[in-house]
């Protein structure tokens, strides 16, 4: 891959603003499909290209809209922008730096489904980048690329930005479509599914923020171009975020299945002072960790299902040597805890029950016993939770003990009866244990 | 009254959507904006303007933690202490935000400059640790990026 397909910032300075950005093909699928392209051929390409959904699923773009009904109208174009996974920030750069691609991408999407209006539901953390992505949509609309009759054609499509509030569940589809409908975050009974009744129970096509801005790329240059990259069941490019214990931690867009994860530790900068890894979360905090053993593993779909885990939203979080593994299983916990919309009861009492464990065990007063208790709780959850999000709480609990259970074994002898040693401050703050009369802020970590 | 102080912010976000109700979030947004927390007064002119009942309105605030239910200082301070920030930092980082600050997190200073909270991945973990001060970006935070910061605000 000589050049980025998304991360086009990355080669055009710049290409933020729309003179630029029409400079370097920008626009040019938009014009092309409105002067020579029917809604289903801009469609066909997309299923032809085979682009699966970048949110985490992996569903066949191109498939999921052409399950909207016929005849029912009016219909929505929803773009996930929530990006609420830990570890994931690539919508985020997407938006602030290549937004035209974006916007170009929403407009080919409703298009292609005859949606004359979308909306883009950004997490409300993104209150200033979604202030660069209204400048972008402002300055398409001056252009006569959106609004009424575009281009001179018949076709009217309006776009607005909704900004969410601080609330991990939106990025759950159907969440998403509550919470824009001015309700609770909470996930909808499946079916109908959201293309038959979606916003507004109207036919409704949901994708996130990367995969659309693959879109214009795709429709100018064809489902063929697209498909040399990636593999025959992943194509195309795919963008890495890699955080954690690396020395350049940031976005990496590659070809799927072209690299290992051992490849991509060692294009963010390898670890810090090359300490061994310990652990690999590929889809931030809600697939399972993997050992270092699965280093090697290719970078597509398929493999790292392979591997015991999820490609999902390819947030890759690296975990060295020098992390307790315990802890990390505790903060992540403490997400999903802190994110359980309340709906059901596995999700909501099971994440409530597993940090009250990890809590126990943390500040020194677990026992072996606490570590089958986990297990018993996840396995409680496990399958039985109304959407994802209880089901990915029980990933950090069963693949940390299942790969690192003599640690776990270890921090409980070695913690024993102490007073949680360097995680005082830390269950101080989660109300997790008790501040005593004489500790002050000012006083020295132990 | 939000509805003459901001009459065409709320104009323009009602006719986004077909319905109503689907505004209720920007509104209270702006509601927030004006009175600096969402007190029984904002979600009752937020529900006047969305034709719902005021306990619906207080459901929502109640469910998404960026609309607040109590007076904060005059900078909203949030550190993520996720996984990933954590794993550079993050943790050290907030005790030094909190001895900094003088207050603990969750905790408003005396003179009502600085609410101090935590919070769960913002999405930029290339860039940790990192805050949001009233919801803008600050990234690569260190200990004397964060002094000069709030000294600056004083």
């Amino acid at each position: 891959m000589d050049k980025h397909v998304l991360l086009r910032d990355l080669d055009v300075p710049n290409i933020r603003e729309l003179a630029v950005y029409e400079a370097n093909e920008g626009y040019a699928a938009w014009r092309k499909a409105l002067g020579s392209m029917k809604p289903e051929q801009v469609m066909g390409v997309v299923k032809d290209s085979g682009l699966r959904g970048r949110g985490g699923a992996g569903f066949p773009a191109g498939v999921k809209w052409s399950f909207l009904p016929k005849d029912v109208f009016p219909r929505y174009v929803v773009v996930n922008g929530d990006e609420s996974e830990a570890g994931t920030f690539k919508d985020h750069e997407l938006i602030e730096f290549n937004p035209h691609q974006v916007i170009e991408g929403v407009m080919l999407t409703s298009y292609a489904v005859l949606a004359s209006t979308a909306y883009i539901y950004l997490r409300g953390e993104f209150y200033a980048p979604a202030k660069m992505l209204q400048k972008a949509i402002d300055e398409a609309y001056a252009a006569g690329l959106l609004g009424r009759n575009i281009l001179g054609t018949s076709y009217s499509l309006d776009i607005y930005i909704h900004l969410g509030a601080g609330a991990y569940i939106c990025g759950e589809e159907t969440a998403l479509l509550e919470s824009l409908e001015g309700k609770l975050g909470q996930p909808r009974l499946r079916p109908p599914f959201p293309a038959a009744q979606g916003l507004y129970a109207k036919p409704t096509v949901i994708n996130n923020i990367e995969t659309l801005a693959n879109v214009p790329p795709i429709v100018l240059n064809g489902a063929a171009w697209y498909r040399q990259f990636g593999t025959e069941k992943s194509p195309g490019t795919k963008i890495f975020c890699v955080s954690g214990r690396v020395n350049k931690p940031g976005n990496y867009e590659l070809s799927l299945g072209s690299h290992t994860i051992r490849e991509l530790i060692e294009m963010a900068g390898g670890t810090i002072d090359g300490r061994p890894v310990k652990g690999i979360l590929p889809a931030g905090e809600s697939a399972p960790m993997l050992p270092a053993s699965a280093l090697d593993t290719k970078l597509d779909y398929e493999s790292v299902q392979a591997a015991g885990s999820m490609l999902g939203s390819a947030s890759f979080i690296i975990l060295d040597d020098t992390v307790d593994v315990v802890w990390a299983a505790r903060k992540m916990v403490r997400f999903f805890k802190h994110e359980s919309c309340g709906k059901c009861t596995p999700c909501r009492e099971g994440t409530y029950w597993a940090l009250r464990v990890y809590d126990k065990i943390v500040s020194g007063n677990g026992s072996l016993q606490d570590i089958d208790q986990l297990s018993d709780i996840a396995n409680g959850m496990l399958n039985k939770c109304f959407c994802l999000l209880g089901e990915f709480a029980t990933s950090p609990i069963l693949s940390t003990i299942k790969h690192f259970r003599p640690e776990y074994e270890q921090f409980v002898r070695e913690h024993q009866g102490g007073r949680a040693d360097g995680y005082r401050d830390e269950l101080i703050r989660d109300h997790a244990v008790h501040v005593l009369p004489e500790e002050s802020i000012t006083d020295e970590r132990p | 009254m939000l509805k003459e102080k901001r009459a065409k912010d709320i104009d323009a976000i009602l006719a986004k959507y077909p319905s109503k109700r689907s505004a209720v979030m920007p509104l209270l947004y702006v509601a927030q904006e004006e009175y600096g927390f969402c007190d029984e007064q904002a979600m009752r002119e937020v529900a006047e303007l969305t034709a719902l009942d005021p306990t619906e309105v207080k459901s929502i605030v109640g469910f998404y933690t960026m609309f607040f239910e109590e007076k904060t200082g005059q900078y909203v301070i949030e550190v993520c202490d996720d996984l990933p920030c954590a794993l550079r930092g993050a943790d050290e980082f907030v005790h030094h935000c909190e001895k900094k600050l003088g207050v603990r997190t969750g905790q408003t200073t005396p003179d009502g400059k600085f609410t101090l909270r935590t919070v769960m991945c913002i999405a930029a973990c290339d860039r940790a640790p990192v805050a949001q001060v009233n919801r803008e970006y600050h990234y690569s935070l260190t200990s004397e990026a964060f002094d000069k910061m709030v000294d600056d605000l004083k």
